[in-house]
């Protein structure tokens, strides 16, 4: 540091006056930059990190689907939109994306109301509610696997525990896997169970932002709880209500683990693909067999667009519904 | 005193980066060199997946071989490794010198072998004899003139059966006795309707349908889904239909307990005598059926001769990715593994069934019996049908073929889910899709 401010003076060595002000003038630039650009700076780790692990697979991946690119036999050629044009065609493809939605619809909408109404039961004074609260997270951070195991052990066709309690009130079994809104609904319970606590805590935690002088002159005005619930609670948490829409959107779609479970660890989904989603069948197609990368990209990337779609799709859908008559 | 330590300090930071430029020149050296250090030391890496019992094996290998080093990287299991190995093998970097593929897979690159060494140029052509004909020519190219995998371990196959069912329905229970009595598939479905005729029992006779396909089809033919081509012939092969129709024949006549195998109702069916017999390669019976059947059951089990006489289901084998820069080194650690000490390590290590004829003579496997099914020479019962199996030409996509179509359009079937004809022509048509 010293050296430089030494190698300075003989250009200015002319202007006699004082040596402070050259000194200062550095530290006072680093301040300025310090307070321009640091804040990028403390961001940057974010970006850095998605630019390397979101952003580049995500656009090298376009690039790969653009190839006909099989890593068994090693052949990689131009191709340009000729996967999409074949995924296009892909009944099994179709069929997947069927799944896809189905599953995430039976799953996610009982799945949020539940929540909502449970946040709205733990919001109240209680006793043990810390434990309660924190109970409601437990089946979240248990593994996927071992819930899959569990549920597919619970759903089994002739052994399973529901089959024999149904036998036992004299329902006939269920099929379980062959039948194809069974093992919907088999799989979406299973994502319920895991998921619900902790959309519930979410809801929880916005619900306690809200003014309790609210639910004092809703009360006043001899509003029921339910009429409150509706017309406070839910409205003034919708920002929350859009974020879980739309992260259970994201996760919904790429399910995976718990369908591949449920079918005892085969990507295949059932004899007939029944309940195969769009994350197995894009595995099956890159990972096992011939390792179709360009093609297994291509599905990846509608399967991206998919996303986005729904996405966009429920969040204007729950904004409007939700709005209801306030404002 | 400030002197001394700022020029300590001077000395440290140059001791360090003299350090640190050593370091890195002895790392990029043994780099560019592919690790051949000095006095010509040559390190290999060997990469397998789940337990293929090599701790001992290496140990002996590097005390034989001094100048080679083994570095044994396990790659957990297969599913996780298989994945990896394709990733690096068309990287051109990242694969072991030395791999282990499990048999389905090794199938799939001996159509694509351009990835792998051919051991027949490092001198492997001394070694067929070794090998029973059938796992020998599975990693051996339809010409013929490129092998790309050295065998390990081997399924053979025999008949799981429940003594204590079989005195129920007042059959015989005598391991010979019986496999007098199961000695062709036919004798072996006639017992199974003597045995539910008697109706004194509540099992079924087989676990599913689907157990007759593999054993029935290679002992009676000499291709399965696909001709030397690889063209799919899955649909023309009389046998293939022939077991199809006589599997799901059984099925109807209430023979099999209907159990989709590795679902947790075949898991369980095991727990609840759900059937009498099993076709039951080597690996099976301790890790599968003993497991499943539970500390309750021990004694109950035991073992014949297969119908037919010979089969396998599964085993692997070794290979040297082209990629490898010890050729040489990586095909004498292979040939080691390979070899009767090896086979035998391995066993010893993992239970793994040898596939090197001599080992499966030697009395350390030979005369090996399994306490859990009554005592039954499993060494001698397993060895012999290994031994009696014929060769047949599998193809690069038998197992995807079978395990991830026909198999489930058979369960199916089974079931009821679909006609036997509507699940046949599913199966067909999936398999001409994929394979085309």
């Amino acid at each position: 540091m010293s050296s430089t401010v030494d190698a300075v003076p003989p250009s200015r060595a002319a202007s006699p006056p004082p040596t402070t002000p050259p000194r200062q003038r550095p530290s006072y630039r680093l301040g300025r930059w310090d307070i321009t650009y640091s804040p990028y700076l403390y961001i940057a780790p974010f970006f850095v990190l998605f630019g390397i692990f979101g952003l580049f697979p995500l656009l090298y991946t376009a690039y790969v689907s653009l190839f006909d690119y099989e890593l068994l036999s090693g052949t990689k050629e131009f191709a340009g939109l000729e996967n999409y044009r074949v995924l296009m065609a892909d009944a099994q493809f179709w069929n997947a994306a069927y799944n896809t939605v189905g599953i995430f619809i039976l799953s996610t909408v009982p799945q949020l109301i539940v929540a909502l109404l449970l946040a709205n039961l733990l919001n109240r004074q209680m006793r043990a509610r810390t434990l309660l609260r924190m109970g409601i997270l437990i089946p979240n951070i248990t593994s996927v696997a071992a819930v899959g195991i569990i549920f597919a052990l619970i759903f089994a066709d002739r052994y399973g525990l529901i089959n024999w309690l149904l036998g036992t009130v004299g329902v006939d079994p269920v099929a379980w896997r062959d039948n194809r809104y069974a093992s919907w609904f088999a799989v979406a319970f299973m994502v319920d169970w895991r998921w619900t606590g902790y959309n519930a805590l979410i809801y929880l935690g916005a619900m306690q932002a809200i003014p309790k002088d609210l639910y004092e002159s809703a009360s006043l005005d001899g509003a029921s709880a339910w009429r409150q619930f509706w017309a406070i609670t839910v409205p003034l948490i919708r920002p929350t209500i859009l974020f879980t829409v739309i992260i259970s959107t994201i996760g919904g779609f790429q399910i995976f683990t718990e369908p591949l479970m449920y079918g005892f660890g085969l990507v295949r989904g059932g004899a007939d693909h029944q309940f195969q989603t769009l994350a197995m069948y894009i595995y099956e197609r890159t990972f096992t067999g011939n390792a179709e990368y360009g093609y297994g990209s291509a599905m990846s990337w509608l399967l991206f667009m998919m996303i986005i779609i729904f996405a966009l799709i429920n969040f204007v859908l729950i904004r409007r519904s939700v709005k209801g008559d306030e404002k | 005193m400030s002197v001394i330590r700022r020029r300590l300090r001077t000395v440290a930071v140059a001791a360090l980066a003299a350090g640190v430029a050593l370091v890195s020149t002895a790392c990029s050296k043994s780099d560019n060199d592919g690790s051949t250090g000095e006095g010509g030391q040559v390190k290999l890496v060997l990469q397998t997946f789940q337990n293929f019992g090599y701790d001992q094996a290496i140990k002996d290998f590097e005390a034989a071989h001094p100048d080679i080093t083994v570095e044994h990287q396990k790659m957990g299991e297969l599913r996780d490794f298989q994945p990896k190995l394709v990733q690096w093998l068309a990287a051109g970097s990242g694969a072991g010198d030395v791999v282990g593929l499990e048999e389905g897979v090794l199938l799939g690159y001996v159509q694509n072998h351009d990835k792998f060494t051919n051991l027949l140029d490092l001198g492997a052509g001394e070694l067929k004899a070794n090998f029973p004909e059938w796992k020998w020519n599975n990693a051996l190219t339809p010409d013929g003139k490129k092998l790309i995998g050295l065998g390990t371990d081997v399924g053979g196959l025999a008949m799981c059966y429940r003594k204590d069912l079989f005195a129920q329905a007042g059959l015989p229970t005598d391991r010979e006795e019986v496999a007098k009595r199961i000695s062709t598939w036919p004798d072996y479905i006639a017992l199974g309707r003597q045995f539910k005729a008697s109706g004194k029992v509540k099992a079924a006779w087989l676990d599913s349908a689907t157990s007759l396909m593999q054993p029935y089809v290679m002992q009676n033919s000499e291709t399965f889904f696909f001709d030397k081509d690889n063209k799919f012939i899955g649909d023309t092969n009389p046998i293939i239909k022939q077991t199809w129709d006589l599997g799901l024949q059984m099925a109807a006549d209430g023979l099999t307990a209907k159990a989709q195998r590795w679902s947790a109702d075949w898991d369980a069916a095991f727990k609840n005598s759900a059937f009498a017999t099993l076709p039951c390669p080597a690996w099976m019976t301790e890790g599968v059926i003993a497991q499943r059947s539970g500390p309750a059951n021990a004694g109950k089990w035991d073992i014949a001769r297969i119908p037919g006489g010979g089969g396998n289901w599964g085993g692997s084998y070794l290979a040297i990715p082209a990629q490898t820069k010890h050729p040489k080194e990586a095909y004498l650690l292979a040939k080691y593994l390979t070899s009767k000490e090896g086979h035998l390590a391995a066993f010893k290590e993992a239970g793994a069934m040898p596939s090197d004829i001599a080992g499966l003579e030697d009395p350390a496997f030979k005369d090996k019996t399994s306490d859990y099914f009554s005592s039954a020479p499993t060494g001698q019962i397993f060895g012999e049908s290994v031994k009696n199996m014929k060769p047949v030409f599998l193809g690069a996509k038998h197992q995807q073929v079978w395990e991830t179509i026909f198999e489930p359009q058979m369960q199916a079937a089974e079931r009821g889910q679909l006609s036997s004809d509507a699940a046949w022509k599913k199966a067909v048509d999936e398999a001409r899709k994929a394979t085309s």
